[in-house]
């Protein structure tokens, strides 16, 4: 029985004509995430989680949609045949894994998602499927993810070992950045964290939406003494460049799952590299895949040779769609 | 184990070089002998498993991980040992790694066939970090930016005995280094080592200041050679072979055996390493081809044979004449070449002059004709005192040769001066378009680098990476010793010890200088 494609591989719902992330403007759009590869402005009309238009209309403006429609995770919205449901994904405040089903199918497009735990985000729900859209960010069997808060250890212990000497941590400033202070928190870390001023209103924004981030200063106007052992969150841009010369003596520490390649650290000049990633790594990728049931798999953006390779030879039917424009923040992690 | 990995992760990160001095300071003074030898063995690279090979390790890999994926992962990492770390998917919570010394007895102990069951079994017991680190320390392979000397550094910080009363000795000494340890600590005398397994630091010379220097010395009290343009050497020639060590102590005998194999005698030689046919110098270059290798190939050897320029003695067979002046040293230095005759070593001649007038028309001349680096005064009455003791050797160099060249490329530096765009790829005109010369990273002061920093940032053209290409309106008046050819360079030229020698803010790019007139010094020099 031959039945239409609920979507191509340009993540187009073609029955009720929305993209999925699109990155030029279209008339209808579903966004699964506020990072700036996935949420683009212009669209003529946003379907999103509550938490990803605010985020949205605070990177971009109030209007850099024509109009928004919330829709709350795990309630269905039924348009033309097409019932069209947001689930967590774990990945950010608001993350949504999109389930599309149609004539009978479902089909899960992740965005980008993580399946550990994560104060900071609404954590990860499994959707049973029949195609499995996925990314592929960290699919390489060399990455497996440390437990994060093991990281946060290790910065507390540098913070320890060399207490006059700032620690600049590179985050990328949404999510990254608010799930390393939830982390430290969480270890008990109590202190004023010093902000680079592009965090500033996105940790806010998290604050407001029922996130507690603790005490929190703008860098900029510190005095130079109380940024002597103090944890400064900056842009990972921000730490080889100008902005850093201010802070006394600094260790340059970033939070990314790519820091486990010690020769990608040095490169970056990164002394003290943090493995926290907010993507699945190899073991919880191909669990997830398992644990979905879907035997069609897509794989959006990252290392799809590795991922195509592995579904295939476990049996099941998988495809690599080249999306290019995702993963622009690879980078950040 | 535990305590080594994180040593190396601290070293393999650290950009600051004091930094990683004092990680390993505190390294050496916090771990139980021999542990700490064995470190210190596999750190200056004298300790190496030669059972344990790359490949032999990514078999054991290859057991356990789908080879497609590896080889997928393998390209990503780009490093063997970290991919290996990175990969291992079974890991062993709570089992504990044996100590570093336990480990180096394993794998030397351990029989062939039994090597891979035994790497299995580590690399499960071990965390991420330490796989890592096990990996590293079982092929050898480190490269974590550490060097012999650094190590030796750290040594000397950590008990305030003179580096080169270390590098004296350590030759004499081996793994795991227990007497050294003893001796740095103050608990033993210093090891007892003889003289033909040591290395004798070196006697260094200080530039000459034009100004003043000439002044107050009298031409008679010393004599003059060219400074030739190779690397130092000490020679150890006796019963037992031949040693050739470089200026930090490093034997580079396995790198030179043309050079070693054919000179004998008993006694221990200063000299100059160079590389041509018929003791004629050929360029740094050569040489430098041969360096670049731990061994040297037939082809290599015939094209560039080695040969040494030796200008003093310090021990006369078995007697130690570092005390003696110079002109007496000089005597039994020609005597020794007027009894043997040598086919990889001469006598640095010496310069006729009988005033500072004299000797300067020579070092232009040298400079000239023949493309001398410079002259070096010696004190007659001096005798050899390691180190650079201020008054009894002097450099000369020649003057230096300039061009005003436009700046192309900068690119951020190191460690302090990472947030700076400091290493600046300059070039000159040929025909219509600017074509790189040469690189340089210092000849400016602080205040000089915050300006060109900024004029960096706002002339950039487009940015690779840690290189951002800039408009090419910037020149820089740039000071070389010599143009050598190149054939790295597009331009066809390298120069050598480039530096900046002023910034010409001043100056329109079109009005600087062309390649001809570059390549015109590649003659002279």
């Amino acid at each position: 029985m031959a039945r239409a494609p609920v979507l191509d591989r340009n993540l187009h719902i073609a029955r009720i004509d929305t993209y999925i992330d699109p990155l030029t403007p279209r008339a209808r759009a579903i966004v699964t995430h506020g990072h700036a590869d996935h949420a683009r402005p212009g669209h003529g009309s946003v379907l999103a989680t509550p938490d990803t238009i605010a985020i949205m209309q605070a990177r971009y403006g109030p209007d850099c949609a024509g109009s928004f429609q919330p829709l709350p995770y795990g309630k269905p919205l039924d348009i033309d045949g097409v019932r069209i449901s947001l689930h967590p994904a774990g990945h950010i405040l608001g993350s949504a894994q999109v389930l599309i089903e149609q004539d009978g199918q479902r089909v899960v497009v992740t965005g980008d998602y993580k399946r550990g735990p994560d104060a900071t985000a609404q954590p990860f729900e499994l959707v049973q499927c029949d195609l499995l859209v996925t990314e592929a960010t960290f699919a390489l069997p060399v990455f497996q993810h440390p437990d994060p808060a093991s990281e946060i250890a290790r910065l507390l212990r540098s913070l320890a070992e060399y207490p006059a000497r700032a620690h600049i941590v590179g985050a990328y400033a949404l999510g990254k950045a608010q799930r390393v202070i939830g982390l430290l928190r969480a270890a008990g870390y109590d202190l004023p964290i010093y902000l680079h001023g592009s965090m500033l209103r996105l940790c806010a924004l998290y604050e407001e939406r029922g996130i507690p981030l603790g005490p929190l200063r703008h860098a900029t106007e510190a005095d130079r003494s109380e940024l002597a052992g103090a944890v400064v969150i900056a842009p990972p841009s921000a730490l080889k460049d100008r902005w850093s010369r201010r802070f006394p003596d600094p260790v340059l520490a970033m939070a990314s799952g790519w820091m486990s390649v010690k020769q990608r650290a040095r490169q970056r000049g990164v002394e003290l590299p943090l493995v926290i990633s907010d993507h699945v790594d190899w073991p919880e990728l191909l669990q997830t895949i398992a644990d979905t049931g879907a035997q069609t798999i897509w794989v959006t953006h990252g290392r799809e040779d590795a991922l195509v390779y592995q579904c295939r030879k476990d049996g099941l039917t998988a495809e690599p769609l080249d999306i290019q424009g995702y993963g622009e923040e690879d980078e950040d992690a | 184990m535990k305590a080594f990995a994180r040593l190396l992760e601290t070293l393999v990160l650290t950009p600051s070089r004091n930094r990683k001095i004092e990680a390993l300071a505190h390294y050496f003074a916090t771990t139980p002998d021999p542990d700490r030898g064995y470190a210190l063995a596999v750190l200056t690279g004298e300790l190496s498993f030669d059972q344990v090979k790359a490949s032999r390790l990514k078999d054991v890999v290859l057991a356990e991980v789908d080879p497609h994926l590896f080889a997928l992962s393998y390209d990503y990492v780009g490093d063997l040992g970290e991919t290996i770390a990175l990969i291992w998917p079974h890991s062993g919570e709570g089992r504990d790694l044996p100590t570093l010394g336990a480990l180096v007895d394993l794998l030397n102990t351990t029989a062939r066939s039994e090597l891979p069951t035994l790497i299995a079994q580590l690399l499960t017991s071990a965390q991420t970090n330490e796989r890592w680190a096990l990996v590293k320390l079982a092929t050898g392979a480190l490269r974590i930016g550490v060097s012999a000397r650094l190590a030796k550094t750290a040594l000397a910080q950590m008990s305030g005995v003179e580096l080169q009363d270390i590098e004296e000795i350590w030759h004499g000494i081996a793994s795991p280094y227990e007497p050294l340890f003893a001796w740095l600590e103050g608990k033993a005398e210093k090891p007892a080592i003889h003289h033909a397994a040591r290395f004798h630091p070196l006697m260094l010379s200080n530039p000459i200041d034009e100004a003043r220097d000439f002044a107050e010395l009298d031409p008679a009290d010393f004599a003059a050679e060219w400074k030739w343009d190779g690397i130092r050497i000490q020679l150890i020639l006796g019963p037992h072979g031949v040693s050739l060590f470089s200026r930090t102590g490093d034997d580079i005998a396995p790198a030179f055996p043309d050079l070693a194999d054919a000179a004998f005698g008993h006694g221990v030689l200063d000299g100059e390493l160079l590389v041509g046919h018929d003791f004629e110098p050929a360029s740094f270059n050569a040489l430098q081809q041969r360096l670049n290798r731990k061994t040297a190939s037939a082809r290599l050897m015939a094209e560039s044979p080695a040969f040494v320029r030796v200008y003093d003695m310090l021990f006369d067979g078995n007697t130690d004449i570092r005390a003696l002046p110079w002109t007496e040293r000089r005597q039994r230095l020609e005597s020794f070449f007027a009894t043997t005759v040598q086919t990889r070593l001469d006598i640095s001649p010496l310069l006729d002059f009988s005033t500072w007038d004299d000797l300067a028309a020579l070092r232009r001349e040298g400079a000239t004709l023949h493309g001398h680096e410079g002259v070096m005064l010696k004190q007659r009455a001096a005798p050899y005192v390691p180190g650079r003791p201020r008054g009894n050797w002097f450099k000369w160099k020649r003057d230096p040769n300039l061009v005003d060249a436009v700046l192309m490329y900068a690119q951020r530096g190191h460690g302090r001066r990472s947030s700076f765009y400091s290493d600046f790829t300059f070039g000159v005109w040929r025909d219509d378009e600017i074509v790189p010369i040469g690189k340089a990273y210092f000849g400016f002061t602080d205040a000089e680098l915050a300006e060109l920093d900024k004029w960096v940032r706002s002339h950039t053209l487009q940015s690779f990476g840690p290189v951002r290409e800039v408009q090419k309106s910037l020149v820089f008046e740039v000071a070389f010793d010599s143009a050598q050819p190149s054939t790295r360079h597009k331009s066809g030229v390298a120069l050598r010890f480039p530096r900046i020698n002023r910034i010409r803010w001043d100056k329109p790019a079109a009005e600087a200088a062309r390649l001809e007139e570059v390549e015109a010094l590649i003659a002279a020099t």
